[in-house]
C-alpha cells in the first residue's frame, strides 16, 4: 500500500492531467513565491502621514476600540491611569518585557503597579506594545518572542495597547514588509487584532468580551515624525 | 457525522413547521452588515476578481505549493501528517493525543472536524472535546450539529440557551435560569476560561495555509481560537488541501473578502497566523504543532466541473442569502455543509446517491453566485449535480414523470400552446377571486407554505402575441 502523501499528490496530478511541475513551470511558481509582488491595494490603504494617524484611529473606533493620543511617551502613564480610573479598574497591570515599554518613565507615576513578563491568573489588566498599527483597518500587528507573550494579548480582561505614531503603515502588505525586514523567518504567532472580542452567537446580538479582552484601549504616542519616517 | 441529506424534503417540511426555529432565523442581520461593509470599500469588486485568480492559480498547481507548503513547515518545526480518509485523520489526531496522555482537548471551531465526527471518536477512547466557540459550545451542549458555518447555532433561542446552561452548569454550581444574552456569555466565559487553563491539546482548523512560510491562518472574533492553540501544549491543526495561498500577500487580498462577505465586519477581531511550536526563547506557545492534512474527496474534484467548489472559503454568504437556506434554516440539509455551498459540496463529498437531493433545493435566483466573494458559480454546479442524479436514475419518479410528459409537449409547439393556454385559462377562472391559490391538486407540497399566484388567463406566449399585434398595429 502506497503512503497517503504520496497517493494524494498522484491524485492531484491525475486530475490535473499532468505530471510533477518542472522546468519553467517551476521556476516561474518558484519566483512567484519570493517575489512578495503585493495585489490591489485598496486606496484607503495608501495613506500617508497625519492622514494616515486619522485613518488608524478613526478605523480603531470603529471596531470598537477605544483610542487617546498623546504628544511624548512621558505622558503614557498618565493616560493609562486615567483609562483605568475611567472603567473603574484597579491600577495594577501585566506588562510585556519590552525594551520599548521599559523605556517609558513608568517611576514618576507611583500609584501604578506594575508587574512585567506573561500574565498570571488573577491580572485583570495586560499592557503591550505593538509591531506595526495597519491603518486600513485600525488593526494591531503583534508578534510573538520574547519581549512579547502572546498570551498577554488575551488572557486579561483589559488590553492596553501603546502605538508610537511612526510604527504606522498604511496596509496588511505593508505590515509583512516590515515584518521580513526586521526577521528572517517568521514567529511563532503573528496576531493581527481590531477591536475587543466579541461574539454574536446568542440571537445574533453583539457582546464583547467573549474569550478574549473585552476592553481594547489604544494609546497613540504621536510627537510629530509623519509615520514611517523615524 | 452521519448524513440525512436524503431527507431533506422531510426535513425541510419539519423545520418549516418548527416555530422555535422560524422564531430563531427570522431575521439574518448578515445581509445588511454585508451590504454596508462593501459600500464602504470601492475596490470590493476589483478584489473579488483578484481573489477569484489567486485561488485558481493555486489549484491549478496544488501539487507543487502542498509540496513547497510543506518544506517551509518542516523547517518552521512543525509536523505535518498527511491523511486520504476521515478514519486516517482520526487516528492520527488520536495517536498524538495518546502521545501527550492527553485527557482534555479544547476545540476552535472546523467544520472539517465535524466532517470527520471527531467529538465522538475521542470520547469514545476516553478523550474529553470541549467546543470554546460560544456557538459550538452551545451546540455541544444541547448533542446538536451545526446548522450554519459561521454561526452554528443559528437556530437556536436564548430561551433554549437559557435552559441548556441551567441543565448542564448545575454541575458547575450554577442553578440560576438566566434571562440575558449578556449573563449566558459571562456564565460561559467563566467556565471556558477554567478548561483552557486545564487542556493538554488544542484543535483548531485552519482558514488558509500559505505555501511561502509554512503557516496557517485562523480567523475568529472570540479569541477562542488563540486560546485553543496558545495554552496546551500541542496545537493540532486540521486542514484540507485547497486551504492552500501562495504568498502572505495573496491571503491579505482574500482576507479583505472574508470578513465584509461573512459577518460585515472591516476585519474580524482575530486573524491569527501560526508557525511552528513555539521557539526556545519564547514565554508561552505550543510545544507542539501538527497539521493533518485531510484530502477526503477534494483532490478528486479537481479537473472537474465541480473544481470551482473548491475556491471557497467558507464566508457564508451564499447561505445567508439563499431564500431556501433562511426558510428551513441548517438542518434540513442533512450534513456539516447547509445552503448553495453545500448543496454543491455535499454531493462531491458523500456521493450524490446520499445527497442528490440538495442541488434541488434552489429556487435559481443567483443570489448566491452574485454574493460569493470567489465567484463561484454555484447555480451553475448545482446545475450539473442536477443532471447526474438524473443520469444516474436517482430523482424521484413524479419529477421524472412530470419532466417526460413536459418534453412530450415542449417538442409539438401546437400541442403545448394547446395545453398551457387550457391550463392558464381554468387557473385564471378559478383564481380570480383571490388572485392566488393556497392549495392546488397536484402542488400540495408546493402551496402549503406559500400561494400560488393565479394566472391571468392567458400564458406568456399568448400575451406575447397579442402584444407584437398592438404595437403592429401603431
Ligand atoms: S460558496 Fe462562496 S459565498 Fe458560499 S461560503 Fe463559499 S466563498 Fe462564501
Amino acid at each position: 500500500m502506497s503512503d497517503a502523501r504520496s497517493d494524494i499528490l498522484a491524485g492531484i496530478r491525475r486530475a490535473l492531467k499532468r505530471g510533477p511541475v518542472d522546468g519553467e513551470t517551476r521556476r516561474a511558481l518558484e519566483a512567484r513565491l519570493q517575489g512578495h509582488r503585493p495585489n490591489l491595494v485598496p486606496k484607503r490603504g495608501q495613506t500617508a502621514g497625519r492622514e494616515r494617524i486619522d485613518a488608524f484611529v478613526q478605523m480603531a473606533e470603529f471596531s470598537l476600540a477605544t483610542v487617546t493620543r498623546v504628544a511624548r511617551a512621558e505622558q503614557v502613564p498618565q493616560a493609562v491611569a486615567d483609562y483605568l480610573k475611567s472603567q473603574n479598574l484597579p491600577a495594577e497591570l501585566r506588562m510585556a518585557p519590552d525594551p520599548g515599554l521599559d523605556a517609558i518613565p513608568w517611576a514618576n507615576l507611583p500609584l501604578l503597579k506594575i508587574a512585567r513578563g506573561k500574565p498570571e491568573p488573577g491580572d485583570e489588566v495586560g499592557l503591550t506594545g505593538v509591531f506595526a498599527g495597519i491603518a486600513e483597518t485600525g488593526t494591531l500587528m503583534l508578534l510573538s518572542g520574547p519581549r512579547s507573550p502572546s498570551t498577554l494579548n488575551f488572557l486579561p480582561e483589559t488590553h492596553i495597547a501603546v502605538v508610537r505614531a511612526d510604527r504606522l503603515v498604511g496596509s496588511y502588505e505593508d505590515g509583512w514588509s516590515a515584518l521580513r525586514q526586521k526577521n528572517a523567518a517568521m514567529p511563532r504567532t503573528v496576531n493581527f487584532i481590531t477591536g475587543p472580542s466579541r461574539s454574536g452567537d446568542i440571537e445574533q446580538t453583539l457582546q464583547l468580551g467573549a474569550h478574549g479582552p473585552r476592553r481594547l484601549h489604544i494609546i497613540v504616542v504621536d510627537d510629530g515624525t509623519p509615520p514611517g519616517e523615524r | 457525522m452521519q448524513p440525512t441529506s436524503r431527507a431533506f424534503r422531510a426535513n425541510a417540511r419539519a423545520a418549516l413547521d418548527n416555530k422555535t426555529l422560524q422564531q430563531a432565523m427570522a431575521n439574518l442581520g448578515f445581509r445588511q452588515k454585508r451590504l454596508e461593509a462593501i459600500s464602504r470599500l470601492p475596490e470590493f469588486e476589483a478584489l473579488r476578481d483578484q481573489a477569484r485568480d489567486i485561488k485558481n492559480h493555486t489549484l491549478q498547481h496544488l501539487d507543487f505549493y502542498l509540496e513547497a507548503y510543506e518544506a517551509k513547515l518542516r523547517e518552521s518545526g512543525g509536523q505535518v501528517h498527511w491523511c486520504r480518509t476521515p478514519e486516517e485523520a482520526r487516528q492520527t489526531i488520536l495517536g498524538i493525543c495518546r502521545s501527550l496522555g492527553a485527557r482534555t482537548v479544547t476545540k476552535g471551531k472546523t467544520m472539517i472536524a465535524e466532517e470527520i465526527a471527531l467529538n465522538p471518536f475521542l470520547e469514545e477512547n476516553g478523550i474529553a472535546p470541549i467546543e470554546t466557540d460560544l456557538g459550538e459550545y452551545i451546540i455541544q451542549l444541547r448533542n446538536e450539529p451545526p446548522s450554519h458555518i459561521i454561526a452554528p447555532a443559528i437556530h437556536v433561542t436564548k430561551e433554549q440557551v437559557a435552559d441548556s446552561f441551567l441543565e448542564k452548569h448545575a454541575v458547575y454550581g450554577k442553578t440560576r435560569r438566566l434571562s440575558e444574552p449578556r449573563e449566558m456569555l459571562e456564565e460561559a466565559r467563566g467556565i471556558l476560561r477554567d478548561k483552557f487553563l486545564k487542556a493538554d491539546v488544542g484543535i483548531t482548523g485552519a482558514n488558509f495555509l500559505i505555501a511561502e512560510t509554512g503557516s496557517s491562518i485562523i480567523v475568529t472574533n472570540e479569541g477562542n481560537g488563540d486560546l485553543t492553540q496558545l495554552l496546551p501544549r500541542a496545537h493540532i491543526v486540521l486542514a484540507t488541501p485547497e486551504k492552500l495561498v501562495p504568498t502572505l500577500e495573496d491571503v491579505s487580498t482574500i482576507l479583505r473578502l472574508l470578513a465584509r462577505s461573512a459577518t460585515g465586519q472591516e476585519f474580524s477581531v482575530y486573524t491569527t497566523v501560526s508557525t511552528g511550536p513555539r521557539r526556545k526563547e519564547d514565554p508561552d506557545g505550543p510545544e507542539q504543532y501538527h497539521v493533518v492534512i485531510l484530502d477526503n474527496g477534494r483532490s478528486a474534484m479537481l479537473g472537474t466541473e465541480f473544481q470551482d467548489m473548491l475556491r471557497c472559503i467558507r464566508c457564508s454568504a451564499c447561505m445567508n442569502h439563499c431564500p431556501v437556506y433562511g426558510a428551513v434554516g441548517g438542518h434540513a440539509y442533512g450534513w456539516v455543509y447547509p445552503g448553495p455551498m453545500g448543496a454543491v459540496l455535499t454531493p462531491s463529498l458523500i456521493g450524490v446517491d446520499q445527497a442528490g437531493t440538495l442541488p434541488n433545493a434552489s429556487t435559481f435566483c443567483g443570489k448566491c453566485e452574485s454574493v460569493c466573494p470567489m465567484r463561484i458559480p454555484l447555480p451553475k454546479m448545482m446545475r450539473h449535480w442536477r443532471e447526474r442524479e438524473y443520469e444516474q436514475h436517482l430523482s424521484s419518479t413524479v419529477s421524472r414523470l412530470g419532466l417526460a410528459a413536459w418534453a412530450f409537449l415542449a417538442r409539438r409547439p401546437s400541442l403545448y400552446r394547446f395545453a398551457t393556454g387550457w391550463a392558464a385559462r381554468v387557473l385564471g377562472l378559478l383564481g380570480r377571486r383571490h388572485g392566488n391559490f393556497a392549495n392546488l391538486p397536484l402542488a400540495g407540497g408546493w402551496t402549503r407554505f406559500r400561494d400560488m399566484p393565479a394566472p391571468e388567463g392567458r400564458t406568456f406566449h399568448q400575451a406575447w402575441a397579442e402584444r407584437a399585434q398592438r404595437n403592429q398595429g401603431r
